[in-house]
């Protein structure tokens, strides 16, 4: 399943090319909404293949962060590095054309087009048929590959329904499937398992599990377990600043998180 | 976001076993065969009056549909644009005004004419863009004036208020076009194509990515798409329709001056879209039917009534105004609807099938 994923061998090239540089490194990169710090000073280093989890109450500033990462909005001073590269000041489409990956907490989808349309148009997004006049054929390669991403998903059953018509946890999967178009380098998945059943909830940390080896991605999420389960290294926001980062087993087991965010959690 | 209908097919499931033929729908052979023996049914008048000018206006609106219905963008420039292309044919290629005009051959005329146009709409589209709704629609009314009055008092090139005259399409294959008949089908050719091609763009990527854009620009730039550079292509595109038309619009009355293009002429462009309705490439040519009928018959419309003959523009208004006020989507959601009601299509005679 894993293998095929993206249809292509620009991964492999893409990571030969990029040498020992860090997946995402932030320096000093801060957000301030007029007189309101969103984000003071943030340092983070993220390997590539790195998979973390970034957890914080409500307001810590986790959305705001994946924000000025995929350029939503631009952040005040610092700079982001991406795989080496400076991308502080670049256009979001430019990021994402260099391998990066965003998903919504609010689920920001085309609900009038079906499943695999929504895909394939992510796939177009990141190709270059941006402008193509010409419809996609029976055997277009970016069509092959949105088909192949509808099966890595698990909705090849709601392929052709319109996304409207699609539950919460379908939508949910749907931008997973989206964030994986093309050939990502590293994903930013933002509170995905947010308000997804017990059972979606396991077959998203199947999904997610199931990535490739080499995707490093930041998760942002709000239950424990699913975090715990796909990440090995943990970032601790609070109040815009990142106060504790370290491996799962330290970061549950540290009194001052658990006074700040686990036992005010649900008490 | 309804705009990618929920009739329409799948992207990816063109109907198995079938060729392209079959999948036209019955209505298509019922009007295409209509239009295409116009000619042995209708007069003279109707056949260059008054379908000849709705072919043209439909294919200037269509690409007003094609910016406002796929792309949210609503440009009052259209016309100015489609003006450049008539002055262009008149500058480069043949006119009675033979101190300016260069005499040059059609087929570099028209070419250079076409592509000029689409450079103006172009830089129009690349001011524009950078602005939304109401502010788009001043800009593009400012570019629109501003064209008018510098083609009305520049003399060098534009020769001022009387314009060029004289203008006429080439004699190709030994067929005067300008001909009623021949004028009917140089025309409907043109329109059939650009509908065509619009169509077929909307399910392209370009066509699907800028409705994307239209929907949600912010998940289009996190896609991987450069929204800006999509909207300033949507405006080449759609030059592309104007330019074609502005230059039969010149063929068809020999003559291209200022008021061809004024501020009126703009605005009726998005008169006629609104009519029709922006939802769907047909919408402009049923505007445009309208209002070339309610522009040529009004006036006797009104003597008929003993009313004033020159008070024909309020007709159009008011017609403009009942449409508006019925159905917002104009003719093509009146349509929509009544299909919807009655649950069942009696063309094709398709169920009322849910979403």
């Amino acid at each position: 399943m894993n293998a095929d994923l993206n249809g292509g061998s620009t991964i492999s090239e893409r990571l030969g090319a990029t040498g020992t540089a860090n997946a995402l490194e932030l320096k000093g990169v801060s957000k301030f909404f007029g007189a309101l710090a969103a984000l003071t000073d943030i340092d983070i280093t993220v390997r590539p293949s790195e998979r973390r989890a970034v957890l914080g109450s409500n307001g810590a500033g986790k959305t705001t962060l994946f924000n000025c990462v995929a350029g939503d909005f631009p952040s005040t001073t610092g700079t982001i590095r991406f795989f080496g590269e400076d991308i502080t000041q670049f256009p979001p489409h430019e990021r994402i054309r260099r391998g990066l990956r965003r998903t919504y907490q609010i689920s920001l989808l085309f609900t009038g087009l079906t499943v695999l349309d929504n895909i394939f148009l992510a796939c177009v997004g990141v190709s270059r048929s941006r402008f193509s006049f010409l419809r996609p054929g029976r055997d277009d390669a970016l069509m092959a590959s949105a088909e192949n991403l509808v099966r890595v998903v698990h909705l090849e059953d709601a392929k052709d329904d319109q996304v409207a018509t699609l539950s919460y946890g379908q939508q949910r999967q749907l931008e997973i499937a989206i964030a994986l178009a093309g050939a990502p380098r590293f994903i930013l998945f933002d509170e995905p398992a947010a308000g997804l059943s017990p059972t979606e909830r396991s077959e998203l940390i199947e999904i997610l599990v199931g990535l490739p080896a080499h995707m490093g991605f930041i998760i942002i999420e709000h239950d424990m377990d699913v975090a715990l389960r796909v990440a090995e290294s943990v970032s601790m926001m609070h109040n815009g600043r990142i106060f504790k980062e370290g491996s799962p087993a330290e970061i549950e087991d540290d009194p001052e998180v658990q006074a700040l965010y686990l036992g005010g959690a649900d008490g | 976001m309804s705009v990618f209908g929920p009739t329409e097919a799948s992207l990816a499931t063109p109907s198995e076993g079938q060729s392209w033929l079959e999948r036209i729908p019955v209505a298509y052979w019922i009007v295409g065969l209509i239009l295409l023996i116009m000619p042995a049914i209708a007069g003279d008048f109707m056949l260059f009056q008054i379908f000849g000018w709705t072919f043209i206006l439909g294919l200037i609106a269509l690409g007003l549909m094609f910016l406002g219905g796929y792309g949210g963008m609503v440009s009052l420039a259209q016309m100015s644009i489609a003006g450049v292309g008539g002055y262009m044919v008149a500058i480069f290629g043949v006119s009675a005004i033979d101190t300016i005009s260069l005499g040059w051959p059609w087929y570099v005329a028209i070419p250079i004419a076409l592509v000029i146009a689409m450079l103006f709409g172009t830089l129009t589209g690349w001011l524009a863009v950078r602005t939304e709704g109401i502010y788009t629609i001043m800009i593009t009314l400012a570019i629109a004036a501003a064209f008018f009055y510098f083609a009305r008092q520049n003399y060098v090139m534009f020769n001022g208020f009387s314009g060029f005259n004289g203008v006429l399409p080439p004699m190709l294959f030994g067929v005067d076009w300008r001909g009623p008949a021949a004028f009917y089908y140089l025309t409907l050719f043109w329109a059939a194509l650009g509908y065509l091609v619009v169509l077929y763009v909307s399910r392209a990527p370009f066509g699907l990515a800028l409705q994307g854009v239209r929907d949600n620009p912010r998940r289009m730039s996190a896609l991987g798409y450069n929204v800006t550079a999509h909207r300033v292509a949507a405006y080449t595109f759609a030059s592309l329709l104007a330019a074609i038309g502005g230059i039969l619009l010149t063929w068809q009355s020999a003559q291209i001056s200022p008021g061809t293009a004024g501020i009126g002429p703009a605005i009726d462009i998005l008169v006629i879209a609104v009519i029709g309705g922006m939802r769907h490439p047909v919408g402009p040519f049923i505007g445009a039917f309208i209002y070339v009928i309610l522009k040529t018959y009004a006036i006797d419309a009104l003597v008929t009534l003993g009313l004033a003959g020159e008070r024909f523009q309020l007709l159009i208004g008011i017609a403009f105004l009942a449409i508006v006020f019925w159905s917002p989507d104009g003719i093509i959601g009146l349509w929509d609807r009544l299909r919807e009601d009655r649950k069942r299509d009696p063309l094709t005679g398709r169920g009322g099938e849910g979403p």
